[in-house]
């Protein structure tokens, strides 16, 4: 009984975390990207102030049931993920539902927000927005495929599709899967790139071309629930790639608080020098067609992602 | 107020000639609904905190749709990149009216143009506020006396801040972003509560100049 209340619990915590860290993230980046311009940028809360300023709109237009719904469909989706990523590992509070085979759940589920998405955009009439989801799920088969062939790798080098399994391999042997099995790794951090959809890939939401693309007729607080949903998917995909690669957090000595909250310290800064990958790429980017990303995926980040399969399939002793 | 009775008032002082002073005073004060009072969300004494933290997050978050109508739309780009750096002020640009909270309006407004920004205005989502941008959305500017420009936005659309200045430099357009922050916070940008309570008004004045009618009589859509 007591196990439940405390997963009960945890899973509360988990999503306030997994708000405030990943809007946090969602300010820095845009001070960041101020810095590097030489400007002054906006404070690290300002989008905090966006959210409570769409929330506070007082007259919000859907167009139909499934615009209505995609908001809801999208937060659904994030909730529902991370309710699956065990955030901090070995914690009382962090770990939340690990269950047999969840990467395989997770990458189907991790889809789900975006078909809620489309569904939405579909409805609202506005041919922009279906232009936009046109191009964005071309770009997901773009990335999805050097994505899944890393992660595939992975599960065929150490024979487990549970996530917990990794983080307990990385923690037992002490080597991170960075270097386990580094083409990989490069094949998942090209992949995220399409996955952030920070320039260059950013081609869905392009506000001067498509204005602003499946989004486009939301306003108010279906924008803002988006915003939310949005945020909660980004933390989702860093705590992804931190568990799978650079050996998860909250695997210290301590006992009790001490050791959540230096396991939270831990999972903040190995998720912000993530963030910064695509981030920084953003910056220095201009704006790829929809071809030109998909034939990028298709080229140097698949070919990773094959040499990724080969090494596991060494690494694993198939080859012997 | 009593719209109908106004036009004719302020009609009549037209084909009279020369106003006097007091036909000139009585026609400003008639002329264009002045709705300085933004309304609360609900009147309770008790929910003045939840306003004072609604009007501080509004007024730190202006989404900016620039619609560029004019010559100023080039001093937008200015005042948005490095040297100028509007975003400092949580000013961000909104690709569609939908998202938007500001309706940067620069420069002339021809007649044609005029009815895509009735309609671009409408689309938004309320609380909502416009700033007109250069003397052309005052009184027409250099373009006072031409056959299908608009002289005087307030008629058409309930304006909040002028920023005047022909071209405005984006020093003045940042001192209109920081005039219309004071406003919301205080409570006093009702443009878009005037634009709903005077509809029957604004819509008269835009049917004179807009020949083509053929909006849905809904008011936001």
């Amino acid at each position: 009984m007591e196990g439940i209340l405390f997963k009960i619990f945890g899973a509360f915590i988990t999503a306030l975390l997994a708000f405030t860290v990943g809007m946090l993230f969602g300010g820095l980046r845009r001070k960041v990207i101020a810095r590097a311009q030489n400007r002054v940028g906006p404070p690290v809360y300002q989008n905090f102030l966006d959210l409570l300023k769409l929330q506070s709109k007082t007259t919000n237009i859907a167009h139909g049931f499934m615009g209505h719904m995609a908001p809801v469909w999208i937060i659904i989706a994030a909730m529902t993920t991370l309710m699956f990523i065990p955030v901090l590992q070995g914690d009382l509070w962090f770990e939340n539902l690990t269950m047999k085979g969840d990467l395989i759940f997770l990458l189907y589920m991790m889809v789900f927000g975006n078909l809620g998405m489309a569904l939405g955009a579909g409805q609202s009439g506005n041919p922009n927005s279906v232009l936009g989801v046109s191009r964005g799920l071309s770009q997901l088969v773009g990335f999805e495929i050097p994505y899944f062939l890393a992660i595939t790798a992975l599960m065929l080098q150490f024979q487990t599709t549970t996530i917990a399994e990794f983080l307990n391999i990385q923690a037992e042997t002490g080597v991170w899967i960075v270097l386990q099995n580094p083409f990989a790794f490069i094949a998942a951090v090209l992949a995220s790139l399409g996955m952030f959809m920070y320039a260059p890939f950013n081609i869905v939401g392009a506000p001067a071309e498509l204005a602003s693309g499946p989004r486009a007729e939301f306003g108010g607080k279906y924008l803002g629930t988006m915003m939310t949903g949005g945020a909660v998917f980004a933390f989702i995909k860093l705590v992804l790639m931190v568990d799978l690669f650079l050996g998860g957090a909250g695997n210290n000595n301590l006992e009790g608080i001490a050791g959540t909250a230096v396991g939270l310290l831990e999972l903040l800064l190995k998720t912000f020098l993530f963030y910064m990958i695509p981030v920084f790429v953003a910056i220095v980017s201009p704006r790829y067609r929809t071809e030109q990303a998909i034939r990028f995926f298709w080229k140097w980040p698949t070919f990773f992602g094959i040499l990724a399969i080969v090494w596991a399939l060494y690494k694993n002793g198939t080859f012997n | 107020m009593d719209n109908n009775k106004n036009i004719e008032q302020v009609s009549k002082i037209k084909t009279i000639g020369i106003p006097t002073q007091e036909e000139i005073k009585q026609a400003q004060i008639d002329f264009s609904p002045r709705c300085t009072s933004a309304g609360r969300v609900n009147d309770k004494e008790t929910q003045k905190m939840v306003e004072y933290i609604m009007n501080f997050a509004r007024k730190h978050s202006l989404f900016v749709l620039a619609y560029g109508t004019g010559c100023g739309a080039i001093e937008i780009p200015a005042t948005m990149t490095s040297r100028y750096d509007a975003e400092r002020f949580g000013m961000r640009g909104a690709a569609t009216p939908r998202q938007a909270d500001v309706l940067l309006i620069t420069g002339y407004l021809s007649t044609k143009t005029l009815k895509r920004v009735i309609r671009v205005y409408e689309q938004m989502q309320d609380p909502k506020y416009v700033i007109a941008f250069g003397s052309c959305t005052i009184n027409g500017g250099m373009y006072f006396d031409s056959y299908n420009t608009i002289n005087a936005l307030d008629r058409y659309l309930p304006v909040d801040v002028y920023i005047a200045g022909c071209m405005p430099r984006p020093e003045s357009v940042i001192n209109g972003i920081v005039k219309l922050q004071g406003l919301i916070q205080n409570g006093n940008a009702g443009g878009g509560k005037c634009y709903k309570d005077n509809l029957d008004w604004y819509r008269e004045n835009q049917q004179k100049v807009i020949k083509n009618w053929d909006f849905p009589d809904d008011y936001n859509w």
